[in-house]
C-alpha cells in the first residue's frame, strides 16, 4: 500500500518536474517591449500600380504645366507632390528608374498618351457647345491611337505594355464588389467539381457592356455538363445585371478588355 | 530544336494573354432567386367541362408551383400583383422590361388546353428575365384530376434548370400520423405529398406502427408493427394494399430499410437482448446475418451505391455509428464527438450521413462526411429525430415533439424540414400529429 502510494507520489513529482522545466509558459520573462514603429497611412493604389505610378506622374505634371498656360486661375492645385513625399520612399525610388529606361525604348507610347490626357483637360475649359464635337474628335484620336498600338507591338512593348495593364487592388475590389451583388449563385452545384466559368467582357468607356462571351462556350453544350451550363448562365445573369458597370473615370485602355473568373467553390463548401 | 521552339512560342503566345485584367470573382449572392410565376392562361375555355372550370386550375396550378420553389428556400416568388403583363401575351413574348421593372429574374408562363381526347394539356416555358430569352419549354399531358402532380413536375424541371441538381417535389411522404393522448396513442400509417396534400391513412389504428421506409420505387413500405404484442417488420403494397411479415425471425424485428436496388429488407433481430444486423431478400427469402456481436446493432441504413451499410452500436459503451462493408467486414467508427448518436441515414448523394445526437439532454440532427469528418449540427431542439433525405440529398424531413406538461399533455409532434445548409427550416402541414417521415424517391422516374 504504501509502497505504491510513494511510487504514485513519486512519479507524479517527475512528471510535475519535467513539465516545469520544460514548458516555457511557466518560466516567467518579462515581457519584451515590442520598438516603436512608426505607420505611415498612403493609399494603397498607389502600391498597387507600382509599374505605371511613375509614368502617370510624369504625365500629369506635364499636363499641369499645359494647364498653367493655359488657364492658371481655373486649374485647381494639384496635390501630386505631397503625394510622392508622403509615399514610402524605398520601392518608389527603385522603381523610378526601371520606367525611365523603358521610356527611352519606347517614347512614342508616352507621347500619345499625354496627348489623349491633355485633350481631356483642355475640355472643360472650353465652352459646351464645343463638347459634342470634341468627344467625336477623342473618339477618332483613340482609335488612331489603337491602331498605332495594334499595328506597332513588338515583344518588348508588349511585356511593358502588360505591366501598364492591371487595375489596382482598390479598383479590382470596387468591380468585385458589384459583381458579388448581382450574381445569385446557383446551389444545387457541386462543390467538389472544376467549375469556373470565364467570362470575357469588352467595355465602353462608360463602363457598359460592349460584348460579353463565355470563353468556354464549347463545355456549356456537352452532353453530362448540365452543371456547368447553369453555373455559366447564373455568370451571364450576374453580368448583364450588373450592366452597366461602375468603372474608374480614366484608363480605359486598362480595363477595356475584362475576364471574369467565376468560381462558387468556396461559397458552396460553407 | 522543335520542341524549344513550340516552347518558346507558347510563351510569348501566352504572355500577351496579360494584356485582359482578370478578375476572380469567388463570393455571390446566396439570395433566393427573384422569381415571377404568372397565371396561366386557357387555350380553349369552351372545352372545360364546369367539373374542371370548378378547380380553376389557371390559379392553382401556378399556386402550387409557387408553394413548392418557396419552401425550397432558394427562390423567392413575386407577388402577381405585381406582375404588368397579362398572362396570354407574356406566354407568347414576354416585354422583359416589364418584368425587369419588378427585380424578376426568372418567370414562368404557361398554357393549358383540353384535347380531343379530354386529357390536360399544360404548356410551360421558363424565361431568363436578365437575357432576355427562353430556357425551358415543355408541354405535358394528363387527366385533369391528376394537375398537382403536373404543377409538381413542372416545379422539378424549373428547380433542376436553375440550380442544375434534380428536384424534389413530385415525391411522397409516408408517416406515422398520431392522436389520442399520450397514454393511449392511436397510430396509423400515412401518406402524403410533399407538400401535405392528398392526405391519406393506410392503416386503421387498431395495431401500433413505428419507422416506416419507402422502397426505391416507391411502390412499397416496409415498417414495423405490434401484431399480437409481438413488435415484427412488415411490408406493404401501397397499390394493393395487401400486407405480410417479412421473415420468420423467432423474436422481435425492427428498424427495416429497404437496399438501393429495393431487392433487400435490412432490419434489425433482437434476442436475448442482444440485437444484430440481418438482411432478407424479399423474393427468395433468404436471410443473412451481417453482425454478430454482443453489443445492440441497430438502424441499418445501405449507401446509393449498396456496398457500404451505416448503423448505430453501442459495443463502445455508449451509442455511436459505425460503417462497414454490405457483407459485415471492416467494421469503423466514424462518429467521434461528445453525446450519443442513433438513426444514421446515408444520403441518396452518397456523399453525407445524417444522424441524432443527444448531448447534454439536447437533441440534434445533424450531417457528417461518410469518414465521420466535417459533423455539423444543423438544428437542436427539446426532442426531435429520425431524419429522412429528400430525393436530391438536399433537403431533409424529420419530426419534433415539443414539451408538454408532466404527463405529456400539450406536447405535440409534427414534421419539420431542413436545407442541409442548416437554413430554411419549415413545418410540414398535417392534419394529426406527426412522426417518423421517410421520404420517397421521384415518382416520375
Amino acid at each position: 500500500m504504501y509502497r505504491s502510494l510513494s511510487l504514485s507520489i513519486l512519479f507524479h513529482a517527475g512528471i510535475f518536474a519535467i513539465t516545469f522545466f520544460t514548458l516555457p509558459f511557466i518560466v516567467k520573462k518579462p515581457i519584451d517591449v515590442p520598438p516603436i514603429i512608426s505607420i505611415d497611412l498612403i493609399q494603397i493604389s498607389e502600391k498597387t500600380a507600382l509599374p505605371f505610378a511613375p509614368k502617370a506622374r510624369e504625365i500629369i505634371e506635364k499636363i499641369k504645366e499645359e494647364k498653367e498656360r493655359v488657364v492658371t486661375k481655373q486649374a485647381p492645385p494639384k496635390i501630386v507632390k505631397k503625394e510622392k513625399q508622403d509615399a514610402v520612399p524605398m520601392p518608389d525610388q527603385i522603381k523610378k528608374k526601371k520606367p525611365k529606361e523603358t521610356d527611352k525604348q519606347n517614347p512614342e507610347e508616352v507621347k500619345d498618351e499625354i496627348r489623349q490626357s491633355s485633350e481631356f483637360e483642355k475640355k472643360e475649359l472650353f465652352d459646351p457647345n464645343k463638347i459634342a464635337a470634341l468627344i467625336d474628335k477623342s473618339k477618332e484620336e483613340t482609335a488612331d491611337i489603337q491602331q498605332k498600338q495594334s499595328l506597332e507591338i513588338t515583344q518588348d512593348q508588349d511585356s511593358t505594355v502588360s505591366l501598364d495593364k492591371g487595375l489596382t487592388i482598390t479598383q479590382e475590389d470596387a468591380i468585385k464588389a458589384q459583381i458579388f451583388k448581382c450574381w445569385n449563385i446557383p446551389l444545387g452545384l457541386p462543390y467538389d467539381e472544376d467549375l469556373t466559368v470565364r467570362v470575357r467582357l469588352k467595355l465602353n468607356k462608360d463602363g457598359s457592356i460592349m460584348s460579353s462571351e463565355i470563353l468556354d462556350h464549347v463545355r456549356m453544350n456537352r452532353p453530362g455538363q448540365g452543371f456547368y451550363k447553369v453555373l455559366a448562365e447564373s455568370a451571364l445573369r450576374a453580368v448583364r445585371l450588373c450592366n452597366p458597370l461602375k468603372m474608374p473615370a480614366t484608363g480605359h485602355d486598362k480595363w477595356k478588355d475584362l475576364q471574369l473568373n467565376f468560381d462558387a467553390k468556396e461559397m458552396l463548401r460553407g | 530544336m522543335k520542341k524549344i521552339l513550340v516552347t518558346l512560342f507558347l510563351i510569348l503566345f501566352t504572355s500577351k494573354s496579360f494584356a485582359v485584367v482578370t478578375i476572380d470573382i469567388t463570393r455571390g449572392n446566396l439570395e433566393p432567386l427573384p422569381t415571377a410565376i404568372s397565371n396561366f392562361y386557357i387555350d380553349n375555355p369552351e372545352k372545360f367541362s364546369e367539373k374542371i372550370k370548378s378547380l380553376k386550375l389557371e390559379e392553382n396550378l401556378p399556386k402550387v408551383i409557387k408553394g413548392n420553389l418557396m419552401r425550397s428556400g432558394l427562390f423567392y416568388v413575386l407577388d402577381n400583383k405585381s406582375y404588368i403583363q397579362q398572362p396570354k401575351l407574356s406566354h407568347l413574348k414576354p416585354r422583359f422590361e416589364d418584368w425587369r421593372l419588378i427585380k424578376a429574374q426568372i418567370m414562368v408562363s404557361g398554357k393549358l388546353r383540353i384535347d380531343d381526347k379530354g386529357r390536360l394539356r399544360v404548356e410551360f416555358r421558363l424565361w431568363d428575365v436578365v437575357s432576355a430569352k427562353e430556357i425551358e419549354g415543355l408541354a405535358l399531358f394528363a387527366t385533369p384530376s391528376s394537375w398537382r402532380r403536373i404543377a409538381h413536375i413542372i416545379s422539378d424541371k424549373i428547380y433542376q434548370r436553375l440550380t442544375g441538381e434534380e428536384g424534389y417535389f413530385d415525391t411522397r411522404i409516408i408517416y406515422v400520423a398520431e392522436s389520442g393522448p399520450k397514454t393511449q396513442r392511436e397510430k396509423k400509417l400515412a401518406i402524403m405529398d410533399q407538400d401535405g396534400a392528398n392526405n391519406k391513412f393506410l392503416t386503421l389504428g387498431n395495431e401500433l406502427v413505428l419507422t416506416p421506409r419507402f422502397s426505391p420505387n416507391g411502390k412499397m413500405v416496409t415498417y414495423m408493427s405490434y401484431f399480437k404484442n409481438l413488435p415484427r417488420v412488415y411490408l406493404l403494397n401501397i397499390e394493393t394494399g395487401i400486407q405480410e411479415v417479412v421473415g420468420d425471425f423467432p423474436g422481435m424485428t425492427f428498424a427495416p430499410r429497404f437496399s438501393p436496388d429495393g431487392r433487400k429488407i435490412i432490419m434489425s433481430f433482437a434476442r436475448d437482448g442482444n440485437s444484430d444486423i440481418y438482411t432478407m431478400d424479399i423474393e427468395s427469402r433468404r436471410v443473412e446475418q451481417i453482425t454478430s456481436n454482443p453489443a445492440i446493432d441497430t438502424s441499418p441504413s445501405f449507401s446509393p451505391d449498396g456496398r457500404f451499410i451505416v448503423f448505430n452500436s453501442d459495443r463502445s459503451g455508449f451509442q455511436q455509428i459505425y460503417t462497414m462493408r454490405s457483407d459485415g467486414r471492416g467494421v469503423k467508427r466514424i462518429s467521434r464527438g461528445k453525446g450519443l448518436y442513433g438513426t444514421p441515414v446515408w444520403s441518396p448523394r452518397g456523399d453525407l450521413i445524417a444522424f441524432t445526437k443527444i448531448h447534454k439532454g439536447k437533441f440534434y440532427i445533424g450531417v457528417m462526411r461518410t469518414d465521420g469528418t466535417g459533423e455539423r449540427l444543423l438544428t437542436q431542439n427539446f426532442y426531435q429525430e429520425a431524419p429522412s433525405w429528400s430525393p436530391n440529398g438536399r433537403v431533409l424531413i424529420f419530426y419534433r415533439e415539443t414539451a408538454g406538461g408532466k404527463k405529456g399533455q400539450g406536447s405535440s409532434a409534427k414534421l419539420w424540414a431542413i436545407d442541409i445548409t442548416g437554413y430554411n427550416e419549415v413545418k410540414i402541414k398535417t392534419p394529426t400529429d406527426a412522426s417518423d417521415p421517410s421520404w420517397s424517391g421521384l415518382l416520375s422516374k
